[in-house]
């Protein structure tokens, strides 16, 4: 069943919800900022962070508690907190809404996380298309500047805290954290080689945490009702994989939205009760579950795990539409959970279309640092247009995969996954529309639908 | 005459500045001030920025090239971007394009010949749950119809 909650989003319907005395009215907001910065250690924040189990929401998942944990004081160097706000996986329309709606849960966690990695300076970085987003944050940052909850001394403490907005200006690849720094400091965008991660050497050289801006938007819900109460929120807390998410519903559902849940609400769950069912009663086709980057599922998939050890065991032979969303369980249905923003395709949909499209996503927003990426993802583009148009052969088809897999591990950063994992996800999952087009059955002109 | 911020901006630079430990933080900020106040980066912005932050302007050029926000050459009064990734083509983006080509008699890449409207298409934008959708000048509109594009190249074109 699903379990809506409203820790985030209680102040998004609400008449100016966007600003403070509606925050501190409704969530007793910045009651958390002020009690960890006058009363808690550093160590006892952190230590409470990990509890509470937050996966990272900007698509890899990895724990947040942890990842602050990473921050050592350095001898000379500033530490820095870096918000990732640009927002542009394909199919993702989650963190907009919390900028827009509830800007002051991001200026309060980013005191609370400035606090637990020991920085003194927070940049939000918002993709530059978002205005209404810069806008109601700078005003929160305001807000809370003028009530005395930043700037030299926040809340009557020695812990000056900045917060500014910084943007870029179009780039998909700035969403990836070192690209995101170096367009931050003033660079080209392009993704740095790792180690030294962010974490030694990030902002202006100085040790950083990168957060996702949901990430870091539900860290005074965590920490105020306590990590370990948190994290019980989920349905899947025993998976490591705690509290509640905004979960996003697009493409062919009756009612497309953002919805605030306690984690682990299934694909099915997310269509038929969030996203009033398939658009005009269709039949579902498939589904991709968090992001472009994410491989698609079919609706007829099954969940095969029949190792009564696999984290996946207990839904074994059932569809993958019934299991919960999840960091570990989305991997272990050979995808993954990304962004938690679900685009549903209806029977009567065409994948190599879907295909084609995201690769001229892909194509227009690869950097060009790395030869397999820059060409591959050329090749994939070409390929797929090729077959779309009636001009492919079979081998074309091995071709699309064979670039795709000299793509996987070839490259500087995750976008190169992320182009070739979503292709080869099309070409294993619906084979047989490549090959129809390829035999003549389907052309373009009858049967490339996306809207249906 | 050289390219120069007018002082409103200026003093706005002047607060930019503050928030970097660095003047190369300040580049896009920089660049997004002059390309408000001129429309479009041409080498002469260029140099006014690689002088005001000390850099290269091989550096600034650099900048300017990576990002697709930067206009390199002249464009519209009012831009349109419509946007066409997978999450708002299944909901019929494409339809939306070909209404916008239609009615204002250009494709998607160009401007219109009175130089009001610069068409383009953009990747995803973040609104896929309002789609279709599209971006004029800083404005979001979701979840369009025929019908309101009309109304909207209305007022743009009035
Ligand atoms: C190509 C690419 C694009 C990305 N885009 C975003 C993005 O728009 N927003 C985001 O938060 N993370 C994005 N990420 C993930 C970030 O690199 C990083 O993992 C994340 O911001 C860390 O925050 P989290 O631990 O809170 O998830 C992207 C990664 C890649 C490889
Ligand atoms: S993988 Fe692609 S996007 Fe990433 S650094 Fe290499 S070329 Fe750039
Ligand atoms: S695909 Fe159009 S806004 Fe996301």
């Amino acid at each position: 069943m699903l379990k809506p909650t409203n820790y985030l989003t209680k102040v998004y319907g609400l008449p100016n919800g966007w600003t403070l005395p509606v925050y501190e009215r409704e969530v007793q907001g910045y009651q958390v900022a002020k009690r960890v910065l006058t009363s808690m250690s550093k160590d006892d924040l952190v230590a409470e962070a990990k509890k509470a189990n937050i996966r990272g929401r900007g698509g890899a998942g990895f724990p947040m508690g942890v990842k602050w944990s990473f921050m050592k004081p350095h001898a000379t160097k500033p530490a820095y907190l870096v918000i990732n706000a640009d927002e542009g996986e394909p199919g993702t329309h989650k963190d907009r809404t919390i900028m827009e709606l509830n800007p002051h849960s991001v200026v309060e966690g980013c005191i609370i996380g400035c606090f637990g990695i020991g920085a003194h300076v927070a940049y939000i970085y918002v993709r530059d298309e978002l205005h209404l987003s810069k806008e109601r944050l700078w005003a929160a940052i305001n807000e809370a500047k003028a009530k005395g909850y930043l700037g030299k001394n926040p809340f009557g403490t020695n812990y000056p805290i900045e917060v500014y907005v910084h943007t870029g200006a179009g780039a998909y690849i700035c969403g990836e954290e070192t690209s995101l720094l170096n367009s931050l400091e003033g660079r080209r965008g392009e993704p740095r080689l790792k180690p030294p991660f962010p974490a030694q050497v990030g902002a202006f050289g100085c040790p950083t945490t990168v957060n996702n801006l949901e990430t870091i938007a539900i860290v005074p819900t965590a920490i105020g009702m306590g990590g370990e109460a948190f994290s019980k929120l989920s349905a899947i807390h025993n998976l490591n994989d705690g509290g509640i998410h905004l979960y996003g519903i697009n493409g062919h559902v009756n009612k497309p939205c953002v919805v605030e849940l306690a984690v682990g609400p299934t694909i099915r769950e997310l269509i038929e009760d969030v996203g009033g069912g398939v658009l005009g009663g269709k039949a579902l086709l498939a589904v991709i579950p968090g992001g472009s980057s994410t491989p698609v599922l079919r609706a007829d998939d099954r969940v095969d795990a029949p190792d009564e050890k696999s984290p996946l065991h207990p839904w074994h032979g059932k569809s993958v539409l019934d299991v919960p969303l999840g960091v570990d369980t989305m991997r272990g249905v050979g995808t993954m959970l990304g962004t938690c923003c679900v685009t549903v395709m209806a029977e009567g949909t065409c994948m190599v279309a879907a295909m084609h499209n995201l690769m001229q996503f892909y194509r227009h927003e690869s950097c060009g640092q790395c030869t397999p990426c820059r060409e591959g993802s050329g090749w994939l583009l070409r390929s797929v247009e090729k077959i779309l148009e009636g001009r492919g052969s079979m081998e074309d088809i091995d071709n699309l995969a064979d670039v795709a897999n000299n793509i996987m591990g070839n490259t500087i950063c995750a976008f190169g996954e992320g182009t070739a994992m979503p292709a080869l996800g099309f070409l294993k999952k619906f084979r047989p529309e490549f090959e129809a087009y390829v035999r003549g059955e389907k052309t373009k002109d009858r049967d490339a639908r996306l809207a249906v | 005459m050289p390219f120069a911020l007018s002082a409103d901006r200026e003093r706005e630079l002047e607060e930019i500045l503050k928030r970097y430990p660095t003047k190369m933080g300040a580049c896009i900020p920089a660049l997004h001030l002059c390309q408000d106040q001129n429309g479009y980066i041409d080498d002469e912005i260029v140099l006014y920025v690689a002088n005001r932050l000390d850099l290269p302007p091989a550096h600034v050029k650099g900048v300017v090239t990576f990002y697709t926000l930067f206009n390199q050459k002249p464009v519209g009064k009012h831009q349109l971007w419509v946007c066409r990734t997978l999450p708002c083509a299944l909901r019929g983006a494409d339809g939306i394009l070909k209404h916008c080509e239609k009615k204002l008699g250009i494709h998607a890449g160009e401007t219109t010949a009175d130089g009001k409207i610069t068409l383009r298409t953009a990747e995803c934008l973040a609104s896929c749950g309002t789609a279709p959708m599209m971006q004029v000048d800083k404005d979001y509109h979701e979840n369009l119809t025929p019908e309101r594009v009309d109304e909207l190249l209305e007022k743009l074109r009035a």
